[in-house]
């Protein structure tokens, strides 16, 4: 069996497409997680495929469900967090020889196939549909929803790993070189680090409506006061530190306005769920949560990197596309877990969504209200990749665990759990998710 | 600044050659006539891909919008850190952006909307490569 990558069809890009057709027909019902670490110690049983199985086979475990009875995987294949095997750098013998390796001898160890997850998960014996959503878990969510709602599959895992190296991030290959090929370096030339783009948006979205960065300590305390109630989290699991307004405002610049702390650190982690239909959901451990629509934007710069204008329209379509397919408006919110990593554009996200009536450059004011799990307009209570690390995958969990009333310390208390919306990464681009605790 | 050297490959072959020779030209679309940066094997804009050819242009444009970098991934600029890399925008379609370290201009002081021309500068391996210094409007 070889997995296909999931074609354009499976995405709902565009505005007027209506209620999606599968609206409260498919469910999430397990979650999974392996620990996180910073980096990998190169053993076998904490390789990206070791971690990888660890967090399915919980996932599978959380849903009661009996391994045979699941048909379907959908993986994001690249696991990269900017580390990459070194080029003529030896091969880890002894962790390859530790499972049942693919064609590609990095399988498991620097990238995750599908064929290498059920080479070495003997117990799925029927799993019949394979499937890659490129990019994050966003993609892989949109595309596994689309699928048991179009009956390619009634019992479904979804999974995304991380895998991160020794070394600093981005610091190697071509980055360290003297020369670059002509069509990189007409953009890499002059050195912008990752936020760079999203920094620019920041700094433009300050000048226009008067913001300043400091503006931003209120988000960033609040996400990692909630990432440390995340017990899967890198943070809570490592390092239980607060991120109060005087160590977030005093650390130092990666590239200005976005300092240290707006950037997301990576880590090595794994995530997964099972999907399957509504009607199998009611049989299965958890209560189910019902996805009431997906939807995406493919939108592209016209240039280098988005203008604000670009940013604010596209968010805004972003958001008509989400309300339109769930047949829901801004008020039927419950809460909110956009994407943050980084973390200068979740206002983009929120002011896009109209969350809690919230326009065009009052995201920062609304910041300085209560936006706590404990307050009537809680704002990313998952505390997304600043509250535990990078990997866009606890947005996802924190709304199925807050719908089905076991985020634990985390769970929201200002408003009943019944409506959230997750998804990302960036501004332009992106997968998103609307999940209830009804179908209906 | 030293930046990293340039190895043209075909798709940006046409820009490097016009910056060696002091030109700045963007790669367009002949059917619909519009400029599109970074260069692409197609047209964005078409469905049917259209011809594309490269088109000199003005050299003058604003500064847009900056950041001051200070963790630098390029290990060629990072002894020159903090330092600024904005954002230009063309006058002959400002909806194009260039990048430029701005030479000359204080790091973290820079007059977003002053007006800038082109200049070319030899990177590591000789190749010239266009920044932007900031001219009288």
């Amino acid at each position: 069996m070889t997995t296909p990558t999931a074609p354009d069809a499976m995405y709902r890009n565009d505005e007027g497409l209506g209620i999606w057709e599968h609206r409260g027909k498919v469910a999430a019902v397990g979650v999974g997680h392996a620990p996180t670490s910073r980096r990998w110690d190169g053993r076998p049983e904490t390789c990206v495929g070791a971690i990888t199985i660890d967090a399915l086979r919980k996932a599978i475990d959380d849903a009661g469900v009996a391994p045979d009875q699941i048909d379907g995987l959908v993986i994001v294949p690249v696991t990269t967090t900017g580390a990459f095997w070194e080029a003529g750098k030896p091969l880890p013998m002894d962790v390859i020889q530790s499972f049942n390796q693919t064609d590609d001898p990095l399988d498991g160890i620097a990238k995750l196939s599908a064929e290498w997850l059920l080479a070495n998960m003997p117990e799925l014996t029927n799993v019949n549909f394979t499937m890659y959503g490129p990019g994050c878990m966003s993609n892989a969510l949109n595309v596994t929803a689309q699928a048991v709602g179009d009956g390619l599959a009634h019992t479904c895992l979804v999974v995304k790993s991380w895998h991160n190296f020794e070394g600093r991030y981005y610091q190697g290959g071509a980055n360290a070189g003297n020369a670059l090929p002509g069509t990189p370096a007409i953009t890499q030339l002059w050195g912008g680090p990752a936020s760079y783009s999203t920094a620019l948006q920041f700094a433009e979205y300050c000048r226009k409506y008067g913001k300043a960065h400091d503006m931003m300590a209120p988000f960033m305390e609040n996400s990692r006061r909630n990432g440390l109630r995340f017990p899967e989290g890198y943070w809570a699991q490592h390092r239980p530190e607060e991120l109060g307004p005087e160590d977030y405002l005093a650390s130092r610049w990666i590239a200005k306005p976005a300092n240290l702390f707006d950037n997301d650190i990576p880590i090595m982690m794994s995530g997964a769920y099972l999907f399957s239909t509504a009607e199998r959901a009611q049989d299965m451990k958890q209560k189910p949560v019902y996805i009431l629509n997906h939807a995406s934007s493919n939108t592209r710069p016209r240039s280098l990197l988005p203008t604000l204008d670009e940013v604010e329209a596209d968010t805004a379509l972003t958001g008509r596309k989400i309300y339109e397919g769930a047949g829901i408006t801004a008020d039927d919110l419950s809460f909110e877990n956009m994407y943050d990593g980084f973390s200068l554009f979740h206002q983009f996200h929120l002011e896009g969504l109209g969350y809690r009536g919230i326009k065009f450059g009052e995201a920062l004011d609304f910041y300085q209200t209560d936006i706590s799990i404990e307050g009537p307009n809680p704002v990313s209570p998952s505390g997304g990749n600043v509250g535990s690390g990078r990997s866009r995958v606890w947005m996802h969990t924190d709304c199925i665990q807050q719908l089905q009333g076991r985020a634990g310390a985390r769970q929201v208390t200002g408003v009943k759990p019944e409506v959230g919306v997750s998804g990302g990464p960036m501004p332009l681009g992106g997968n998103y998710t609307v999940w209830s605790a009804s179908p209906d | 600044m030293a930046k990293q050297g340039v190895e043209p490959d075909e798709l940006t072959q046409p820009f490097w050659d016009a910056a060696n020779e002091q030109r700045l030209v963007i790669q367009y679309c002949v059917d619909c006539d519009r400029l599109q940066h970074p260069p692409s094997d197609s047209c964005r804009d078409c469905d049917d891909g259209g011809e594309l050819g490269w088109k000199q242009v003005s050299g003058r444009g604003r500064i847009y919008n900056y950041g001051v970098v200070h963790d630098c991934p390029i290990r060629l600029l990072q002894e020159d850190q903090p330092f600024n890399l904005a954002v230009i925008m063309l006058d002959d379609d400002p909806g194009i952006q260039m990048y430029s370290h701005l030479p000359g201009i204080p790091v973290d002081d820079v007059p977003v909307g002053a007006a800038v021309e082109v200049i070319f500068e030899p990177s590591a391996n000789g190749q010239l490569v266009p920044e932007w210094r900031v001219i009288a409007d």
